[in-house]
């Protein structure tokens, strides 16, 4: 089981808490995450990346492992210790605006 | 008993205020969806305990939500809007060509029929219709097909649909409003369309008279005169007989003509609503005073309505889809401002109190009449 933590707003949406713990399908990539998050969590479809062109939204954010991986290819492997749980993928809201 | 249920989007969430018939004494409850921008709510004329919303962020884009239960719960339903086909280009502030790029739902318009039919005015403009409750959405492709979607172009708040009519004695018949492309009417369900904007006169727009171009910030209609529409353009309250054929001006005697909102009574099909505003630059009511303007004859004679509203130091404004009225037998008048007040009037607008007056800048007003 790999560990997504989810913006304020989003675990209000979803109606979950702080982390969601998903199976993730082969490869763990930011694409196979977002892909199994949303298949679990339906309501979160275009909040973070496009429905049409599955682009990340420009003021959402990837971190993981202490590193930003928000310009990463989507089909990247993600570090090892996500894709084990022991570190978690953080979905972040970007600190802009009012 | 009757009641009163507004429905209030603001810049950071929804509330819903509720009052029995004598609409004194209000309960507010919300804010429901906070920290979102609430562009519109609305509930189905047939099922007034469906609601739908708009709720969108420059975060995490667009959501809609849909209430069985008069606001209490929520359920998210489908956000996908895609244009239908290649979506093609319209003018840039630039003037080059710019793809149509799906931003947000301004408003909702429930069927006047079907509780599970709604139509969603969008930013790039168009139309779309869903006819499950909202969980899936169809472009209606004709309005921006119809040949001048490629010279549309955006008003400074977006190149938004922000308006949308529906007939109720001609189900095939929907007028729609976008800024900055004008208006239009389509006779077919939103097969195709035809601008409806002879008459208006834009000096902010190379040819003043053109076919498509002019910043239309509202048309209201009364439904058992559906062939008179009333027209709050960015400058100039226009009106007119023919279903849209050719507008006048009916400015008249207003301290501005620039303003956003406008609504008719619901018992008199003459008596109009505007709110002034100083100019487009200057986003509130001339000389600090917060008025509002009635017509009873339709436009061309205004009063001043006052008692109640602030005339001294107000520099609020009021939007475009922030004014409405309910049905009771003396017509209510509501309109929320950008400062946070939601003002009420219970006598057609003689009097005025604010019956909620700290909410995050008001974006939207509705009321449900309820039985």
């Amino acid at each position: 089981m790999m560990r997504v933590v989810l913006p304020q707003h989003l675990r209000t949406l979803a109606g979950v808490g702080r982390e969601v713990s998903l199976d993730v399908a082969g490869q763990v990539t930011q694409r196979s995450v977002l892909d199994a998050l949303e298949s679990r969590y339906p309501m979160l479809r275009g909040t973070i990346r496009d429905q049409l062109t599955q682009t990340r939204r420009p003021f959402v954010r990837f971190f993981a492992c202490e590193d930003d991986l928000s310009h990463e290819s989507p089909d990247a492997p993600l570090p090892e210790k996500v894709a084990s749980g022991e570190e978690a993928f953080y979905i972040i809201g970007a600190i802009v605006g009012g | 008993m009757s009641e009163v249920r507004v429905l209030v989007g603001t810049r950071k969430g929804a509330f819903i205020l509720t009052s029995d018939g004598q609409r004194r004494r209000w309960d507010i409850d919300g804010p429901h969806f906070g920290g979102w921008e609430i562009y519109h709510l609305k509930g189905s004329p047939v099922d007034p305990n469906r609601i739908y919303a708009s709720q969108s962020s420059g975060w995490f884009g667009q959501v809609i939500q849909r209430s069985n239960d008069g606001g209490k719960t929520w359920t998210p339903v489908g956000n996908k809007f895609a244009y239908d086909g290649m979506p093609g280009t319209h003018q840039w502030y630039d003037g080059k060509p710019h793809p149509w790029e799906f931003k947000r739902v301004w408003h909702l318009e429930p069927s006047l029929t079907d509780p599970d039919v709604v139509y969603a005015g969008v930013e790039d403009a168009a139309l779309f219709r869903s006819g499950d409750g909202g969980q899936t959405w169809q472009e209606l492709p004709g309005l921006r097909g119809h040949g001048s979607g490629p010279r549309w172009q955006p008003g400074a708040g977006g190149m938004c649909l922000h308006t949308i009519l529906l007939d109720p004695k001609n189900p095939g018949r929907i007028f729609i409003a976008i800024s900055a492309a004008g208006a239009f009417r389509t006779e077919d369900a939103g097969q195709t369309w035809q601008p409806i904007n002879r008459g208006l006169r834009s000096e902010y727009i190379p040819d003043p008279t053109a076919e498509v171009g002019h910043c239309v910030h509202r048309i209201a209609m009364h439904p058992s005169h559906p062939d008179v529409l009333f027209m709050q353009k960015h400058w100039d309250v226009m009106r007119s007989d023919d279903g849209g054929d050719s507008w006048n001006e009916v400015s008249g005697n207003l301290p501005s003509d620039f303003g956003f909102a406008i609504d008719v009574h619901a018992h008199e099909p003459q008596t109009i609503y505007v709110v002034p505003i100083k100019s487009d630059s200057e986003h509130y009511p001339p000389e600090g005073k917060l008025r509002v303007y009635r017509s009873r004859t339709g436009g061309g004679d205004w009063e001043a309505l006052t008692n109640g509203l602030p005339q001294r130091d107000c520099y609020v404004n009021v939007l475009r889809e922030a004014m409405a009225v309910d049905s009771l037998d003396s017509c209510g008048v509501y309109f929320g401002t950008t400062g946070g007040q939601v003002y009420a009037s219970a006598d057609a607008g003689d009097n005025w109190a604010p019956i909620v007056r700290d909410l995050p800048a008001v974006v939207s007003v509705e009321v449900q009449t309820l039985s």
